[in-house]
Order: C-alpha cells, then structure tokens, then sequence
C-alpha cells in the first residue's frame, strides 16, 4: 500500500487537479492526487483543445491572461512545449451587425483595460484566411491564442508534476470525506487517504462532492460534443469561432479538423458517459460548410462528448470552503477551462498556501449563487446556453 | 431530422440478418433489413444473386447454399434498402443511415444487429506492404469480379477460409506457390480433446479434410508449423521468409495473402455500450447476450457472428431465434409460440455448433502473429503505430486503449480501430499482466460508417 498521508490531498485528476499539484509540488508541498477515473478522462483530455483568452468573461480575463504566459513558457515549466500552437485565435463576423457586436465587445475591453482582442477588418481578415467564404465581414483576432492537444498537456502536467513528487491514484473514487479534528480523511477502494488540505478539482462531479460536505453549489453537468473529420490539405491556420452561431473550429497540424462549440448532448451522468446525438451536430456541420464550402466532401471520423460541470452564472468556483477549513474548491468551469487551468492551479496554490495575488478571485466565490430551492431547480436546464452563442469555447 | 417509425430494423443482410428479417416478416411484422451491400449475402454469400452458374460451381457447394435465403428474402415482405449504410445505433433504438447520399433515419421499435465478422488483424513485419492483402478480401475479388492477384501468390496463416480460398484459386485455375500454416503440433493435440464432439458434426470436418486433399492433389506446396513470418520488400511485396522446425525458409512473392481467422465485428455493440466479455477459446471480444440474442440494452438484439464466430449455418439459425425473441417482445407471438418454433432451431443450433471447440483449437492464432515481439511492426495502421510505441505508452502510464488514442492517436483514423483494436488491447493486456477484459476495449464512436459533412448538413 502506498502512503497514504500527505500534506495535500486533491481530488480530480483534470486538469485543474494536475495544474495544481503541480505548482504546489514546485513550492515543495507533498501533494496526493485521487482520480476516479484515469487522468483527463472527462472533459481535460478530450476538449477541442482551444487555448483561448478571446471572448472571455471580464471576471476570467486576469486569470486566463496569467495562464497565457505560462502557455507560452511551456517547455521552461514542464520540458514539453505539450503540443501547445500559438496559431491565433479569430472570431468571425458574417454581417454589419455582428461586426457591430464585435466593436462593442473590443471597445468594453478596452474600458477595462484590456487590449489583447484586436478588432480587424474584412481585408485583414482575408489576409489571415485567404480560404474562408466571401460574405465573412471582418472579426475579433487574438494573435498569442492557439490551441494544443488535451491528452498531451494532461500527460505533460501529470508527468511533471509526478517528477516532483506528486502522487496520483487513479481508479481510485473518493467514496466518502471526513474532517477529524483539523485533518481530512478520504475513503477509497484502495485505502484511506489522509491530509490537512483538502483540494477538489472533480469537474462535473465536485457538485456532488461540495454537496456531500454540505456546501451545496447549484451546478449541473452536460455532456459536450465535438467531432474531428479526416485528413484534408491544409487550409486554415487559425482557431476560429463566430459571432452569430456556436462555432468552434480548427484544423490541425496532421490535417484533421475538430469541430464544436459547445453543443450539448446526452448524459448518462452515473455511468460517466457523454453521449452522441450526431442530429444535433447538423447545424455545426451546416455552419462549417457555409464558411467553407469545399469541406462538404470532407468525412467525419468520429464525434465524442465530454463531461463538464456548468454554473448558474457561466463562471467557475474558485474559492476556500466557507463552511470547514482546510478546504478548497476550483471547478464549474462551464466548457471553457482548458487554457485557464494552467494559470488557476497556480492561483489555487497561492490561494491554499495563504499567499497574496493580484487575481482578485471574487468573482468566483462559492456563496456567490442564490439557493433557493426554485433556482436549485431551475439550475438543472443549461442556462450557460444563452450565452453560448457569442463565444467560441475551448471544451 | 425526419424519424420514419418501423417494429424493427434488421442491421446486415448476411445469413442470420437474411434469416431473421423473413421470419419477422413471416410472422406480419413490419420489418426494414438495412445493408450497404448492392445484393443481399453478407460476406460469406457476397454476390450470390449476380454470380453465374460457372461462378457458382467454382465457388462451391456452400457458397450456393446462399441461393435458398436470398430467394426466401425476395419472396418476403421485407423491406430491403441496399446501399443503405448505417453510422449510428442509439440506445433509445433511432437508427440512422445514408442512402443515395442523404441521411435517413428510423425510429425503431426493436433492432437486431446482424453485421457479422471481420478478419483478424495480422499484424507482422511488412505487413503494411503493397501486395499484401487479407484472404477475405482476395475472396471477394474472386466472388464479385471473378479475379485473383498477381503471382507468386503465397498464401499465409490458419483457419478454414485460408484453405476454402486455395481450393477456390485452383479451381478457378488460379496458380498457388505455397499454402504456410501457422498451425502448430500442439494446436493439434489441443484440438484433440474435441475430437469426439467434432466427430458428431462429420460434414464441417470432412469439409476441411477434402480442401487440404484438394491443395495435396495438385501439389501445392504445404508448410506446417511455420514461425517467425516476416514479409520482405521495400515498396511491394518481394518474398514471405518464415522459419519451420529451426529450418529457414523464403518464398519469393508478388502477393501475400493473410488469413488468421475471423472475429464478431463489434462497432455497433460497443458503441451501444452494451456489455462484452472476452472469449478465451477465440481470442476476441463478443457482446453478452441471452439465448435469444438480446442485448442488455433493452429491445436490441444481436445474431450471427457478430456474437461470436460460429459459421453461415449457426448465424441463420441465430437470426431466426433472435427474430421469434422480438417477435414475443413486441407482443406479436405467445411465449408458448415463441418456444415450440425455437425447439427444432436449437436443436440444429447445438449440432452445428459442437465443431467450434475443435475448429477454435486447431486454428487458434499463435501469440507472435498477435501480439508482435517486435517493436517496428505497424500496428494502428491509419495512425502508423508500432508496437514499441505502444509499449512505451504504457509505460507512460497509458492503462488501456482509450488512452493508447490520446498518448499516440491510435485507433483514431479512417478505420476507427476496426484493424488494431484486438491488437492493443492483447499488447497492453500482456504488457501490464492483466487479462483483456481487465483492459477493455476502444469506446467505438459515431459515425460507425463514413458521413461527409455535406451529407450530415443535408440532414
């Protein structure tokens, strides 16, 4: 048997758990990592692997700014770049007034400071995607987003936070959570797991878990759909998204493109499985060939859905526990925490280590939400879905 | 999407899809058989309705055994759509398929998978090689078009359709070089413990007997025992070397055709979740069904070999008990009814399946023509990934298939792991000690066909 105690326990190999084992075993902690799964299996490994800063909630934005640098110093941090492109990112627009929306959204940034989306023109946009259909207007770019592939920075960060020391079970469920005294104690099938910090990073499951320790949080999870055709000659370099329509788009080095956008399948939440509704991937497929008519003969290969964990309000908790000590959540991240994990593992470890930041994390708080019991029920429809449209998503 | 609702989709037009539609239809149940063939047949009946008398006779009597079941389906009130290909199964029974380039869909009361076998990957060196080709799909040139392949022909590996192509070839005077068999002394001491039951179905046995007598007479060269098989060329096939009784041989060749068996094609059951269990004697996968077929995925059934390798005559016999089980779901017979047209099946049934432990035996695939020692062979062959390179993934810390896709993109091409997800699974069970069942198998996705994405937008 292994050992079994440590200083941190986390719960939810993710990305998120992994990001922050790993900064906390960099600060010299002893981190044990319970999965119960295999790691990155529900939404962290099989995401469209958007590496994304465009688009983002106000609140998101420090965080996923932060994150960016650390996307971009990948081989200093891990010895693995992990497969990350800085291919850029373009939002479209297909008419005036989605082009409208567009100078809106850049304008506010730029009220608050921010100035990484870049409003372009038709012309600039032709310039970047010579390919890409005539009645495209013009768009939001963001030159140092880009995109990597999930299971390889999953691996990357397991693998370097696994030379630091970190410990991570996988199949190994958290069955039941207690706090004695100030220490926590975690049962599993393959023993007891025992630390002073108690970290959940659990996605679609911390719901339940929040909820077992009696902080109930109101969030629901969703299976999310993508799909990656065959092989086509290379024709795109950028990430895309639209204004007007759920779009998520990019083509990769080997060819194949990945299409999604936050589409919501069927969930059969107790077995861990996301299931495929390809009818409801026709709009997608409508939407890729309007932009690019000669992919109409392109095969798709395969679609797959992941699990994610949404909120009431499309934003993560990211927060100590107000109802017991020793404890912290980070999760709900609403399909667009891939490129945030890096840099949020990090806050999570400062946060847990009592350290001072210039992320103001608020936003996130986990008594942030309304619990009355109406809205606990209202919570279960995908109210994050409104919002979709205007965005393109990393998952 | 426009959901056309029927009691049932029969999946395959082989034996035991043929089988079980017409007996649904028998019974006046409103029954659709879906199968991306131009002609009902399957595989193993592949071209029956287009082949010429002369055709027929060269093929084969069991070949022609096809003719009385394509018949009875014409004479029926099935529905036949040919060209239909089917890419998703959902567990709430919506079937969907592409025909004449446009998605269609059903809404099915029940389904019965018939998809049949596949051949067993072969994976050896240079057996990614231009001019190597699997037996079945050298048999069905030769059913379709009446054609074989350029010579030298070699003909390598074990099991009775290895042999049923060689006696074919000469008859269709189609020159052979050399039959290598796999087979080993032990395989036939092993098979012996089955000798008796196999005895009791003396037509199977007798049928093997007379093909290797067939290939003796016309003095085809026989190697038995062979190991160490490694096909040689750079950009095509230039010879077979393989190493009998630590005597090393070399057979120069154009084409090298590959034969270890078939396995139950999965891709349906899988991607219905449905639960599957590894089966020893046959070294494969096989969905769990009750003895009508059913599925633990309510009011879907499978028939045939798609439920473990049992032959033409056991996959028609499996159709007809698979239909009178949904013939009862569907409330269309009496329990009673369901079990008096059953006895006279089963009884065939148990007679034809009491040469399986022998044949499974005898042809069982050796370990090395599985599972490669050697770390360059080709595994995933869309992805182009070794064996060494799943290896490695495992010690990574990849535990099983699915992640064998994410660490090096296996299973994830054109194929969707059709050709290397028996191989994984055995590589990845062996590396890490565990059983195959303990390992699992690829989650099979959506579409199990190809769909472009004009067809999908055209939905």
């Amino acid at each position: 048997m292994a050992d079994t105690t440590s200083d941190v326990l986390v719960i939810g190999a993710g990305l998120h758990g992994l990001s922050t084992a790993f900064h906390l075993a960099r600060r010299g902690i002893k981190v044990t990592v319970l999965e119960a799964d295999y790691a990155g299996r529900h939404a962290s490994g099989v995401n469209a692997g958007g590496v994304r800063t465009l688009g983002r909630h106000l609140a998101e934005i420090p965080l996923s700014l932060a994150s960016r640098e650390i996307w971009h110093n990948l081989p200093e941090l891990l010895g693995d770049d992990a497969s990350f492109v800085a291919s850029g990112q373009l939002k479209l627009a297909e008419s005036e007034a989605e082009l409208a929306q567009c100078q809106m959204r850049v304008a506010e940034l730029q009220a608050n400071g921010f100035t990484h989306e870049v409003l372009i023109d038709r012309a600039e946009v032709f310039e970047l995607l010579p390919t890409v259909a005539p009645h495209v207007v013009g768009g939001i770019w963001v030159a140092d987003d880009g995109y990597a592939v999930p299971y390889r920075v999953v691996t990357a960060v397991r693998r370097a936070a696994q030379r630091l020391g970190v410990v991570v079970h996988e199949q190994t469920p958290a069955l039941a959570i207690t706090q004695k005294a100030s220490r926590w104690h975690v049962s599993t099938p393959k023993g007891r797991f025992e630390a002073d910090h108690l970290i959940v990073t659990a996605g679609a499951w911390a719901g339940r878990l929040a909820a077992d320790i009696g902080e109930p949080v109101p969030t629901y999870p969703q299976g999310l759909m993508l799909m990656v055709t065959h092989r086509v000659a290379p024709f795109c370099k950028q990430v895309l998204g639209a204004t007007g329509r759920a779009l998520s788009f990019k083509q990769f080095d080997n060819g194949t493109v990945v299409i999604g956008g936050k589409l919501i399948g069927d969930l059969d939440f107790d077995t861990r499985h996301g299931e495929v509704d390809i009818t409801r991937l026709i709009t997608s497929a409508l939407t890729v060939t309007d932009l690019f008519p000669h992919l109409k003969h392109l095969g798709i290969n395969r679609a797959w859905a992941g699990i994610e964990a949404f909120t009431q309000d499309d934003l993560p908790v990211i927060s100590h526990s107000l109802r017991a000590s020793g404890l912290t959540y980070s999760f709900g991240y609403c399909g667009s925490g891939f490129q945030m994990s890096l840099g949020t593992g990090e806050r999570v470890a400062q946060l847990v280590l009592g350290e001072s930041s210039s992320i103001d994390l608020a936003a996130f708080a986990i008594d942030r939400f309304n619990l009355d019991s109406s809205i606990l029920m209202a919570s279960k429809e995908p109210s994050c879905n409104q919002s979709l449209e205007s965005k393109p998503t990393s998952a | 999407m426009n959901l056309e609702p029927i009691d049932v989709v029969v999946i395959g037009a082989g034996p035991a899809g043929m089988a079980g539609a017409r007996t649904l239809a028998e019974l006046g149940i409103s029954v659709v058989l879906l199968d991306e063939q131009v002609a009902a047949g399957g595989q193993i009946y592949r071209g029956i309705a287009s082949a010429s008398p002369a055709r027929r006779e060269m093929l084969g009597t069991d070949y022609g055994d096809g003719v009385p079941l394509t018949d009875a389906l014409k004479g029926s009130t099935v529905r036949h759509e040919t060209g239909a290909s089917v890419w998703q199964v959902t567990r709430e029974r919506q079937v969907h398929y592409l025909k004449d380039g446009r998605v269609r869909s059903f809404a099915a009361k029940t389904v019965l998978l018939a998809t049949g076998a596949m051949e067993r990957p072969f994976p050896i060196p240079g057996w990614t090689l231009p001019g190597v080709m699997t037996a079945g799909a050298a048999q069905i040139l030769l059913k379709t078009a009446g054609i074989g392949p350029q010579g030298p022909v070699v003909l390598a590996g074990c099991g009775p359709l290895l042999y049923l192509l060689g006696w074919q070839y000469l008859r269709a005077g189609i020159e052979i070089s050399a039959l290598v068999d796999t087979s080993r002394r032990e395989d036939y001491w092993r098979a012996r413990g089955h000798l008796l039951k196999a005895l009791r179905a003396w037509p199977y046995l007798r049928k093997g007997i007379s093909l290797l007598r067939a290939l003796r007479k016309n003095e085809v060269p026989h190697y038995t025992g062979a190991e160490g098989l490694q096909i040689e060329g750079e950009a095509q096939v230039q010879a077979l070397s393989f190493v009998v009784d630590g005597q090393q041989h070399r057979l120069p060749a154009s084409t090298v055709l590959l034969h270890q068996g078939v396995v139950p094609n999965i891709q349906f059951t899988q991607a219905l979740r449905a639960q599957h269990r590894w089966d020893d004697a046959q070294l494969c996968f096989v969905p769990e069904t009750d003895h009508w077929g059913r599925l633990d995925v309510p009011f879907i059934s499978a028939a045939g070999d798609g439920t473990g390798i049992g032959g033409a005559q056991v996959a028609a016999l499996q159709g007809q008990l698979a239909a009178l089980g949904l013939a009862r779901d569907l409330g269309r017979i009496t329990p009673a009814q369901r079990d008096s047209r059953a006895a006279p099946l089963r009884d065939q049934l148990e007679k034809n399946l009491r040469i399986r432990p022998f044949l499974d035996a005898l042809y069982r695939p050796r370990d090395e023509n599985r599972i490669p020692p050697r770390d360059d062979v080709t595994i995933c062959r869309c992805e182009e990934v070794t064996a060494g390179d799943i290896r490695r993934f495992v010690e990574l810390g990849c535990s099983g298939p699915n992640q064998a896709k994410s660490f090096g993109r296996c299973g994830m091409g054109p194929c969707q792991g059709r050709m290397c997800g028996l191989t994984v699974t055995e590589i990845i069970a062996k590396t890490r000690g565990l059983s195959p069942d303990e390992v699992g198998y690829f989650r099979i996705r959506p579409p199990i066909k190809p769909i472009t994405l004009g067809e999908l937008a055209s939905g």
